[in-house]
C-alpha cells in the first residue's frame, strides 16, 4: 500500500455513494473539471454496484495516475467474489446475469479512458480502470 | 435519506435534497406509489436537481416509478437533470424513454398542465 492510495470498502449499498463520491472529490482535487467528474463518479458507481451485487464485499481502490507527462486517476475494484465466467460475454451492453440493465461494466468502460478486467471464477475480480486529465478551457 | 413529498393542487412534488443511496430510490418509489393513492394525485413531480450522478440503477428505479406511478393513474415527469449528469446517461447509453423530462420545477408544472388538458380532450 502507498502512501497516495486511498481505500473505501464496499460492504453494502450504501458503500456506493461512499465511493463515488470519495472518487469525485479526489477527482477534483487532482484537477478534473465538469463532465469528467460525472463521469468518474458514474463508472464508481457501477463497478462498486457490481461488487456489491456479485461478490458483497470487496473494496475501491482511488490513486493518481501519471504516464509520461499524463496527469490522471487510477481506480481499482477489487472482490473475492464468486468470478466472472465469461467476461467477454459480461462486457456486452444490455447482457446482465441478473436484474440489471446490463451497463455497469461495458457503461464503466465507456466513461473512462482505460479499462482492464482480470477475474478468475472462484478467485475473484479486479478491475482497473484510468481517467486522463485533457486540458480545460480557462 | 428520506425525499420529502410535498403535495400541491393535485400534483406530488418529490424535491430530492441531497444524494441518494440504492436505499433511498427504493424507498421514494413506496412512498409516492402509496401517496399518490392517498392524495389522488394525477401528477408526480421528481425533482433531481441535487444528484451529480444519474446512473444504471437510478435510471431503472426513476423508470420503474414512472411505469409503476402510470399504472396508479398519475403521470410522472423528471425535472432537473445537470448538463453533465445528461451527458454521463447519454455515454452510458441510459435513457427515460416513456417518461416525462422538464427543465425545471416550472417547466414541470407546465408539462403536466398540458397533459391533463390533453387528457381532457381526448375525454379520458
Amino acid at each position: 500500500m502507498t502512501a497516495n492510495e486511498t481505500r473505501v470498502p464496499i460492504t453494502s449499498e450504501a458503500d456506493i455513494v461512499t465511493a463515488r463520491q470519495t472518487g469525485r472529490s479526489l477527482a477534483a482535487e487532482l484537477g478534473f473539471q465538469g463532465a469528467d467528474l460525472t463521469l468518474i463518479a458514474a463508472a464508481i458507481s457501477e463497478v462498486s454496484r457490481n461488487i456489491v451485487e456479485y461478490a458483497q464485499r470487496g473494496e475501491i481502490v482511488l490513486q493518481p495516475a501519471n504516464r509520461g507527462a499524463a496527469r490522471g486517476l487510477c481506480v481499482v475494484a477489487r472482490d473475492e467474489g464468486p468470478g466472472i465466467p465469461d467476461v467477454a460475454q459480461a462486457m456486452r451492453y444490455g447482457y446482465s446475469s441478473r436484474r440489471g440493465l446490463g451497463v455497469g461494466l461495458p457503461g464503466a468502460k465507456v466513461l473512462m479512458d482505460d479499462f482492464d478486467i482480470v477475474s478468475k471464477v472462484g478467485v475473484g475480480t479486479t478491475i482497473t480502470m484510468k481517467k486522463w486529465m485533457r486540458s480545460y478551457a480557462r | 435519506m428520506r425525499v420529502p413529498i410535498l403535495k400541491q393542487r393535485d400534483y406530488l412534488i418529490a424535491s430530492i435534497q441531497s444524494v441518494l443511496s440504492d436505499a433511498d430510490l427504493l424507498q421514494l418509489r413506496d412512498d409516492l406509489s402509496q401517496r399518490v393513492g392517498q392524495y389522488r394525485s394525477r401528477g408526480v413531480i421528481i425533482d433531481v436537481t441535487v444528484l451529480d450522478v444519474i446512473d444504471s440503477f437510478a435510471t431503472r428505479t426513476l423508470r420503474a416509478i414512472a411505469h409503476m406511478l402510470r399504472l396508479r393513474g398519475a403521470e410522472t415527469v423528471i425535472v432537473g437533470i445537470q448538463p453533465e449528469v445528461a451527458f454521463g446517461m447519454v455515454q452510458l447509453g441510459l435513457t427515460l424513454e416513456g417518461i416525462g423530462t422538464a427543465l425545471d420545477l416550472e417547466e414541470g408544472l407546465a408539462y403536466l398542465d398540458r397533459k391533463a388538458k390533453r387528457n381532457l380532450h381526448d375525454g379520458k
